[in-house]
C-alpha cells in the first residue's frame, strides 16, 4: 500500500521571480512579494488543473504524447482563450540575456525577408491517410510478415531466459500491486484451485520456414566464405535483421562447432570470421543472447586463450584475434553478467588461474591478460598491476636471457606491449605526478622504465583528448566521414600495427613518411611494413590542429596521428591501404605474404569529419573521457564495408 | 433567469443550486422524497436497513428549504418562483435533468422545464410538506469558523465546522493505530475508511484556511492511501486554498456525494465503539456526514474482495443500487418470410445446399419464438419498423451466419488488421459497419473519413439537376440515382470544428454518427455524404456516441457527465442520464436496445434504463477511467476495459463482477465479443490484440445465492488460463475491434512509426 517512491506532490510551485517577470511583461511593475507568492500559488494550481484536463484529451485522442492542441482544448474547456499558433520549431521559444544585474527573457523575433519566404519552395505535401490491411493472425498463428513485429521482442527473450517460469505467456505478469497481499488472497486460492502449482517451462520450438532455412544457408556460407563483400553483407544482415530470433540456436551451434573444429585445424581466418559473427549477433538490437551463452562463451574464450590459433604462430597475427575476442568477452560480461550467472567473476577466475600458472605458455598468457584487461580499469588495477613485477621478470628472462625459441620471444614481446598499453592508461589516471623512472622501476620492476614513458604519453594524450572533446561538442552535425580504411582480404587480421604516430608540430611537408613509433616492435618477423604517407593538397594543411585517432580493426592499439596547428580548414584524410594480397597469415592458405600498409593522408573536407573519427573510433585503451569501448572495432569494420572495398586496392584471395 | 437585484447574492445563489442538484444526483436517482428524515445515515444504517434514498432526499429538502428561505428574505421573489419550478422538474423527470444543471449550468434546466409541463404544482406540494418536516441538525448550525455568513451558506459549506487543526494528524493517526491493532479480519474492512476520511479531513483543513496544516497532513498520510487513488490524490495535492475549491469538480463530487463503504456489522460496531470511547467527534462527524456505510450481516470481507470492488471515485455501489430487475434477454427476432431467401439460394447454389440449411433455419426460428423470461417486452421501447432493405439485410446476415466459423479455444479467429498509415497521431476513432463493408475513421483534424473495404466504391447520389433527368419509372431507379463519376474508395466528411472522438454507423449503413470536441454530435448521410443534423446539447467535448442496434436511437456522453439519448428525428435529447461524477468516456447500447451502459472517468460503469431513465446498475471495481465497453451477444454480460489495462466482466442480471482479465499493460481501447460470444477480443494501447476464453470465464463464476445476495465475490485468478492468444502489432495501438458475421476478427489502429 504505502509506497515510498511516490513523489511529493504538493510542493511544486512556480518561483515568484517568474511572477515578477510576467507582471513586468504586461506592464505591472513593483509587485509586492506577498502578491507574488499568492499569484504563484494560484497560477501553479491552475496550470496543474489544465495539465490534468489536457491529459484527458490525450487519452481520448488515443495517444501517448501530450500535444499543444491538448492544452488548447483544456484551456477551451475552462473558457480560456487557447494559445493560437503556438508552433515554435524550437523547444523553448525564449531567449535569455543578462547584463547589468538584470536577467531578461524575451522572444526572439527575427526579421524575415518576405521575398525569402515567397521564393522558398513549398514543402512537400504530407501524405494522405491511407488504409492498409494485413493478417495479424491466421487461425491463431501470427504469420511472419514484415507488417507484423518480429516474433519475440528482446524484452521477452530476456524475460524468457532470465525468468523462464514467469514467461509462460508473455505479457501476463500479474500486477500484484493492485491485488495486494492480504488475508483474502490466500482464502480465495485455497478455495478455488489446487491445480497449476507446478508450472512447467514451455518447450519453445524454433521451426524454420523454407525461406529461413535458405537464408540461414546463405548467411553462414557468406560468413565463412571467401568473398569479403558478401561477408560484409551477411554480417550486416545478422547485426540488423529483426527476425533472427528463430535462427539463434542454429547460429550459436554453428559458431561453437565452427570454433571447435577450426581451433584444432588452426584455421585462423575462419576463427576470425566466426568471432565476427558473434560480434554481429551481439550487435543486433532485437536479439537477446543470454540463452545461448553456454555455447558462445566457450567459443569466444577458446579464441582468447588457446595455445595455438594458427598454423604459423611466428608469422600470423593471431594476437589480433585474441584482442578482438577478449573485447567480445568483455562486452558480453557487461551485458549479460547477473548475480545469478556470475559470468564476469567466473571468467575472471578462469583467466587469472591460467595466468598464474607458471607453465602457461606465452600465447595463453597473452590471451588471459587481454581478457582481463578488457574488463575495465578496475580489473586492471586489482589484478594486473600487482603482478607487473613478476611478469616483468618473466619477460626479462625471455628477452634478455639466452634465446630459447623465437616464438617465446615474440610472445613475451607481445605480452609486454599489451601490459604497457593497458597499464599505462590506468596508471596515468591513478598515479600522481611526477613520473619518476627510478620510482617506476622500484614499483614495477623490469617494465618500470617503459611504463614510465608510456604513462607520460598517455597523460599527454589524455590532455589532448580532453581538448578535442571540448571542440567536438561544438560541431555535432557532420557530413559523412570520408575516411577510408580498407584492409587485407582476410578480414583485417593483418593490420596489427599498434603504433602511436605523432606528427610534429612543425609539419610542413606535403608528403612525409612516418615510421611506426611503437617501441620495441621487432621489425623482422610478423608485422607488415607500414608506411604512412601524409599528403596535403596545400601547405596550409600542416597548420591545422588535428588529432586523428584510428584503431585498426584487429589490433587493439591506437594509431594516433597528430597533425597540429591552427588555421586552415583543409584536413588530412587518412587512407589505409594494403598493398599486398590478403596476407592474413594462414588465412585461405595465402600464408606468409606480407602486406604493405600504406596510410595515406589526403585532405579532408572539413575539420569536423576527422574529429568525428576521433570520437567514433576511440582508442581502445581506456583513456580519459573516452570510455573503453569495444565498438570502435565494429565501427572500424563497418567503415571498411560502407566505404566500398573496391575503392581500395586490396583483392581477397 | 432571475432578475438580478443583488449582484453579490446572485452568483452565490447559482452556485448553491448547482451543488444542490448534484447532491440530488448522488443519491442514486430514486428521488423518493418525503421519507423519514433520519438525523444521520449512521443511525439509519445501524438499524440494519439502510435507507439511501431518505438520506439523499432529506439533504435535498434541506437545501431547497434553505435556499427558498434565503431568497424570500432577500425579496428575490422571482428567483423563488423559478427555483420552485425548476426543483419540481428535477423530481419529476428522474434526475436526468438535475445533473444537467450541475454540469451545464442552469440554462439547461430552464430549457427542460418547458417540457416538464404541469410538474410545478406537484412539486409545490412536496416542498411544503418537506418544509413542514423538522429541519435536520445541519440547518441551524451556526458557523463555528467565525465567518459571518448567511445560514444558507452554512448548510452548503459542509466543512465549516472544524476542530483544532493541529489535532487532525493526531486524530487520523489515532484511528490508524486503532485499525492496525484490530483483528485481521476487521482490519481490511476498516481500512476502507482511511481514504474518504483522509480526503475529507484534508478538505476541511483547506476549507478553513489552514494551509500549512493541510500540507503537512497530506504529506504525512497521502502515502498510506491505496495506489489506485493516486490520480485523485494528485488533484487534491494541487489544491491548497479555499478559493481553489470553487469550481473544482472533483471536490464538488467529494462534498456532495457520500462515499459508500460496505462494512460488516461487527467491524462497524468495533469502529463505532472505538470512536465513542475516545470521544473522537471530529472523525465521527465526518463519518456521519460524508460517508455512507452500507452495513451487512455476516463474515467480514477479505482484502482481495474489497480491493476488487473498490477504486471508484465515490466508493462502492450500494447494494440496493444493483437490485432492480434488468431485462437483459434479447428481443424476439422478427419473422422474415423465408421464400425470398429460398429463391435466392436456389438461384445461386447447387441443389444440395438448400436442404441442408432448412433445418437449421427452422431451429433458429423456433429458438427465437420462445419468449425469454428475461427479455423485455417487444414494445417496451418503441422500435422503428423494419424496412424492406432491412429485411434483405437480415436475410444476408442469416446466410452469412450459416457460414460462420464456430470459434473455440482450439479454433481461434483469424485477425485482419487495418492499419491507418500517415495518420500522424491523428486517428481518434474507428468504426466498422456490421456487414464489414465500410470503415470510418475520426481524426484529430476534425474530419471523418469513410472507406469502402469491398471493391464496391462509395457512390453519392447525383445532384438535383441530374436527378430530374432520371426516368423514375424504371426498375433500376435506385441504381440510376447513384453518381458513378464521383465514385471513390474513400470520402471525407467535413463539418466538425474539433477532434472527432467517436463515430458509429447506423445498422442500415445509411447514416454515420460522429461526436467531437466541439460539443456536437453530427449525423451524416452515406447516400449523399453530407451532414444532415448537428445535435447540440452537450456544451463540452463529447467523448463517445453509438447507434442503437435497431437504429433510430443513439446515445452520447461527454465531459459534461451526462449521457443523452437521442432519436435521429429529434433535435433535443429524449433522455438524459445523469449521475456519473466525472466525464462519461464511453457509451454502449445493450443488444436489446432497452438499456444503455456508460463508462466514466469516475471509474464506475452505470447501466441506464431507457424507458424511465433510471440507473439500474452501478459497477465499481475499475481503478482507472473506463475506455471501452462491450455487451456479450446474449445480453447477459458486460465487459469493460480501463486505463489500468484490466478488463472486468460483469453479470448484468445479478449485478456482480464475475471476472478480471489481466494482461494488458496499457489502456484497453477496444473490446468485442465474437458473434456467438465464445471469445472476447481486447485491443489496447500496448499494441496488442488479446483473445480471451469468454465461455470459460463465465462458466467459472459462482452464482450461489449467498454471493448473489451479498455481492461478495471471489474472483478466480485465472487470467493466464483464459488468455488464448496475444498478437503484437508493429507499433500500432489497437483502437477498434470488430467481428464479421463469419467471425473473422477485424482490428484497426494507426501506425505510429
Amino acid at each position: 500500500m504505502a509506497e515510498e517512491r511516490r513523489p511529493k506532490q504538493c510542493t511544486v510551485v512556480l518561483p515568484t521571480e517568474s511572477m515578477k517577470a510576467m507582471a513586468e511583461s504586461v506592464g505591472v511593475g513593483q509587485l509586492q512579494e506577498d502578491s507574488c507568492v499568492a499569484l504563484s500559488e494560484e497560477v501553479s494550481y491552475r496550470i496543474k488543473e489544465i495539465a490534468q484536463d489536457a491529459l484527458k484529451f490525450m487519452h481520448h485522442g488515443k495517444r501517448r504524447k501530450l500535444t499543444t492542441s491538448d492544452i488548447d482544448h483544456a484551456l477551451k474547456l475552462k473558457n480560456v482563450e487557447p494559445l493560437y499558433g503556438f508552433q515554435s520549431q524550437e523547444f523553448i521559444p525564449f531567449r535569455f540575456a543578462s547584463g547589468g544585474g538584470r536577467e531578461l527573457h524575451f522572444y526572439e523575433e527575427k526579421e524575415v525577408d518576405l521575398s525569402d519566404i515567397i521564393n522558398t519552395p513549398l514543402p512537400r505535401v504530407p501524405l494522405d491517410v491511407s488504409l492498409k490491411a494485413h493478417w495479424l493472425s491466421i487461425e491463431g498463428v501470427q504469420p511472419a510478415i514484415p507488417e507484423n513485429p518480429p516474433p519475440a521482442p528482446k524484452e521477452q527473450q530476456k524475460v524468457e531466459s532470465t525468468e523462464p517460469l514467469k514467461a509462460v505467456k508473455p505479457g501476463q505478469e500479474e500486477d500484484r500491486s493492485i491485488q495486494g497481499k492480504g488475508q483474502g488472497a490466500t482464502a480465495a486460492e485455497n478455495k478455488g484451485k489446487d491445480k497449476c502449482v507446478i508450472r512447467m517451462k514451455p518447450r519453445s520450438t524454433h521451426e524454420l520456414s523454407v525461406e529461413q532455412q535458405l537464408y540461414y544457408k546463405e548467411i553462414t556460407e557468406a560468413c565463412v566464405g571467401s568473398c569479403e563483400a558478401k561477408r560484409a553483407e551477411a554480417l550486416q544482415s545478422i547485426a540488423t535483421d529483426p527476425g533472427l530470433y528463430q535462427m539463434l540456436p542454429r547460429f550459436s551451434t554453428f559458431i561453437s562447432e565452427g570454433v571447435r573444429v577450426n581451433v584444432v585445424q588452426n584455421n585462423l581466418a575462419l576463427l576470425i570470421y566466426l568471432m565476427r559473427m558473434v560480434k554481429a549477433l551481439m550487435d543486433n538490437p532485437t536479439l537477446y543472447l543470454e540463452k545461448y551463452l553456454h555455447e558462445l562463451i566457450p567459443a569466444v574464450v577458446t579464441c582468447i586463450v588457446s595455445k595455438q590459433l594458427c598454423l604459423r604462430p611466428d608469422v600470423d597475427n593471431h594476437w589480433a584475434l585474441r584482442d578482438f575476442a577478449a573485447r567480445l568477452m568483455a562486452q558480453s560480461c557487461k551485458t549479460f553478467s547477473t548475480t545469478n550467472n556470475n559470468i564476469q567473476s567466473r571468467i575472471t577466475k578462469t583467466f587469472t588461474k591460467s595466468w598464474l600458472d607458471d607453465k602457461t605458455n606465452w600465447t595463453t598468457r597473452y590471451g588471459c591478460i587481454a581478457g582481463l584487461a578488457e574488463l575495465g580499469p578496475d580489473v586492471i588495477k586489482t589484478l594486473i598491476l600487482p603482478r607487473l613485477v613478476i611478469e616483468g621478470a618473466r619477460i626479462k628472462a625471455v628477452i634478455e636471457g639466452p634465446v630459447v625459441s623465437n616464438i617465446d620471444k615474440i610472445g613475451a614481446d607481445h605480452v609486454q606491449s599489451l601490459l604497457l598499453k593497458h597499464c599505462a592508461s590506468v596508471i596515468a589516471k591513478t598515479r600522481p605526478l611526477p613520473d619518476n623512472v627510478d620510482q617506476y622501476r622500484a614499483d614495477y620492476g623490469y617494465l618500470g622504465p617503459m611504463l614510465c614513458s608510456h604513462v607520460g604519453k598517455a597523460r599527454a594524450q589524455a590532455a589532448l583528448q580532453a581538448q578535442q572533446v571540448n571542440r567536438t561538442t561544438l560541431t555535432i552535425t557532420q557530413p559523412r566521414p570520408t575516411l577510408t580504411i580498407s584492409q587485407g582480404g582476410s578480414g583485417g587480421s593483418v593490420s596489427r600495427t599498434p603504433s602511436i604516430i605523432k606528427v610534429p608540430s612543425s609539419l610542413t611537408l606535403p608528403m612525409q613518411t612516418l615510421v611506426s613509433a611503437r617501441p620495441g616492435t621487432p621489425t623482422q618477423p610478423s608485422p607488415p611494413a607500414t608506411k604512412y604517407i601524409v599528403m596535403a593538397t596545400s601547405a596550409g594543411a600542416a597548420s591545422t590542429q588535428q588529432v586523428i585517432t584510428l584503431s585498426s580493426s584487429r589490433s587493439s592499439s591506437p594509431i594516433t596521428s597528430t597533425a597540429p596547428s591552427s588555421a586552415s580548414t583543409l584536413q588530412p584524410v587518412v587512407k589505409v591501404e594494403h598493398g599486398g594480397a590478403g596476407g592474413g597469415g594462414g588465412a585461405g592458405g595465402v600464408g606468409g605474404s606480407r602486406t604493405l600498409q600504406k596510410y595515406i593522408v589526403v585532405s579532408l573536407p572539413s575539420a569536423s569529419t576527422t574529429e568525428s573519427k576521433g570520437t567514433s573510433l576511440p582508442p581502445p585503451s581506456p583513456l580519459s573521457s573516452v570510455p573503453p569501448s569495444t565498438t570502435s572495432l565494429e565501427s572500424g569494420v563497418k567503415l571498411e564495408h560502407s566505404e566500398s572495398p573496391g575503392a581500395s586496392t586490396h583483392s581477397p584471395h | 433567469m432571475a432578475a438580478v437585484q443583488d449582484g453579490a447574492v446572485e452568483p452565490e445563489n447559482e452556485k448553491e443550486m448547482k451543488t444542490e442538484t448534484l447532491n440530488d444526483s448522488a443519491g442514486n436517482h430514486t428521488a423518493a422524497v418525503g421519507g423519514v428524515l433520519s438525523s444521520s445515515p449512521g443511525a439509519a444504517s445501524s438499524v440494519g436497513t439502510p435507507k439511501p434514498n431518505t438520506a439523499a432526499g432529506s439533504d435535498e429538502q434541506q437545501t431547497l428549504i434553505a435556499v427558498l428561505q434565503f431568497l424570500r428574505r432577500n425579496k428575490l421573489l422571482e428567483s423563488v418562483e423559478i427555483l420552485r419550478r425548476e426543483a419540481g422538474i428535477l423530481e419529476e423527470t428522474d434526475e436526468a435533468q438535475s445533473s444537467e444543471a450541475g454540469g451545464t449550468g442552469l440554462s439547461g434546466v430552464v430549457n427542460v422545464s418547458v417540457e416538464g409541463g404541469d410538474a410545478t404544482t406537484s412539486l409545490f406540494n412536496r416542498v411544503s410538506v418537506a418544509s413542514a418536516a423538522p429541519p435536520s441538525t445541519t440547518v441551524p448550525q451556526p458557523a463555528k469558523g467565525g465567518e459571518d455568513q448567511p445560514d444558507v451558506n452554512v448548510v452548503l459549506s459542509a466543512y465549516s465546522q472544524q476542530g483544532d487543526p493541529a489535532l487532525y494528524q493526531v486524530y487520523y493517526s489515532g484511528l490508524k493505530n486503532f485499525i492496525e491493532s484490530v483483528l485481521d479480519c476487521h482490519r481490511a474492512e476498516l481500512s476502507q475508511v482511511f481514504y474518504p476520511l483522509f480526503v475529507h479531513m484534508y478538505l476541511e483543513l483547506v476549507y478553513n484556511n489552514h494551509e500549512n496544516e493541510a500540507k503537512a497532513f497530506f504529506e504525512k498520510f497521502s502515502g498510506d492511501q491505496e495506489c489506485y487513488y493516486q490520480d485523485d490524490l494528485r488533484v487534491l495535492s494541487g489544491l491548497t486554498k479555499k478559493e481553489h475549491m470553487k469550481g473544482n469538480e472533483t471536490l464538488l463530487d467529494f462534498r456532495t456525494s457520500k462515499f459508500v463503504l460496505r462494512i460488516s456489522r461487527d467491524s462497524y460496531q468495533l469502529l463505532k465503539r472505538h470512536l465513542q470511547e475516545r470521544q473522537n467527534n471530529q472523525i465521527w462527524n465526518i463519518i456521519q456526514e460524508h460517508l455512507y456505510i452500507d452495513i451487512f450481516d455476516g463474515m467480514p470481507r477479505s482484502k482481495s474482495q474489497i480491493d476488487s470492488m473498490s477504486g471508484s471515485l465515490a466508493g462502492e455501489a450500494k447494494r440496493e443500487a444493483n437490485k432492480a430487475k434488468v431485462f437483459y434477454g434479447l428481443l424476439k427476432e422478427p419473422e422474415i418470410e423465408v421464400p425470398l431467401d429460398d429463391e435466392d439460394e436456389e438461384a445461386e447454389n447447387e441443389e444440395g445446399k438448400p436442404k441442408k440449411k432448412k433445418p437449421k433455419k427452422d431451429s433458429m426460428g423456433s429458438k427465437s419464438k420462445k419468449q425469454d423470461p428475461n427479455a423485455p417486452q417487444q414494445n417496451r421501447i418503441p422500435l422503428p419498423e423494419l424496412k424492406d432493405s432491412d429485411k434483405l439485410d437480415k436475410i444476408m446476415n442469416m446466410k452469412e451466419a450459416t457460414k460462420k466459423i464456430r470459434l473455440a479455444p482450439e479454433t481461434l479467429p483469424s485477425i485482419c488488421f487495418y492499419s491507418f498509415l500517415n495518420a500522424y497521431q491523428g486517428l481518434t476513432a474507428v468504426d466498422f459497419t456490421d456487414d464489414s463493408s465500410l470503415i470510418a475513421g475520426g481524426f484529430a483534424d476534425s474530419t471523418v473519413r469513410v472507406w469502402s473495404v469491398t471493391p464496391k466504391k462509395l457512390r453519392g447520389v447525383k445532384s438535383a439537376a441530374d436527378l430530374s433527368l432520371i426516368d423514375k419509372e424504371s426498375d433500376d431507379v435506385l441504381e440510376r440515382i447513384m453518381d458513378e463519376k464521383t465514385a471513390s474508395e474513400s470520402k471525407i466528411l467535413y463539418g466538425h470544428s474539433g477532434p472527432v472522438y467517436g463515430i458509429s454507423f447506423s445498422p442500415d449503413r445509411n447514416y454515420l454518427l460522429s461526436c467531437s470536441e466541439d460539443g456536437t454530435v453530427r449525423l451524416w448521410s452515406l447516400q449523399t455524404f453530407t451532414c444532415l443534423v448537428g445535435y447540440k446539447g452537450h456544451n463540452y467535448p463529447v467523448w463517445d456516441t453509438q447507434f442503437s442496434p435497431y437504429g433510430y436511437y443513439f446515445v452520447s456522453g461527454g465531459h459534461d457527465r451526462v449521457a443523452r439519448l437521442w432519436a435521429t428525428d429529434h433535435y433535443q435529447p429524449l433522455r438524459m442520464f445523469a449521475g456519473h461524477l466525472a466525464d462519461i468516456t464511453c457509451t454502449r447500447f445493450h443488444p436489446n436496445s432497452n438499456y444503455v451502459a456508460t463508462g466514466s472517468a469516475d471509474r464506475t460503469i452505470r447501466l441506464w434504463d431507457i424507458l424511465n431513465g433510471n440507473c439500474v446498475r452501478i459497477f465499481t471495481g475499475h481503478k482507472g477511467p473506463i475506455h471501452s465497453l462491450a455487451f456479450s451477444p446474449n445480453g447477459k454480460f458486460l465487459a469493460s476495459g480501463a486505463t489500468d489495462g484490466r478488463v472486468l466482466l460483469w453479470d448484468i442480471g445479478h449485478g456482480l463482477m464475475v471476472g478480471e482479465l489481466k494482461g494488458h499493460t496499457d489502456t484497453v481501447y477496444a473490446l468485442k465479443f465474437s458473434r456467438d460470444g465464445e471469445i472476447l477480443a481486447s485491443g489496447s494501447m500496448d499494441n496488442t490484440v488479446r483473445l480471451w476464453d469468454a465461455i470459460k470465464a463465465f462458466d467459472d463464476i459462482e452464482t450461489d445465492d449467498f454471493t448473489a445476495a451479498t455481492g461478495h465475490i471471489h474472483l478466480p485468478e485465472n487470467s493466464q488460463e483464459l488468455l488464448l492468444g496475444t498478437y503484437m502489432t508493429k507499433s500500432t495501438p489497437v483502437i477498434h475491434l470488430h467481428f464479421t458475421r463469419r467471425n473473422l476478427l477485424l482490428a484497426a489502429g494507426a501506425y505510429n512509426p
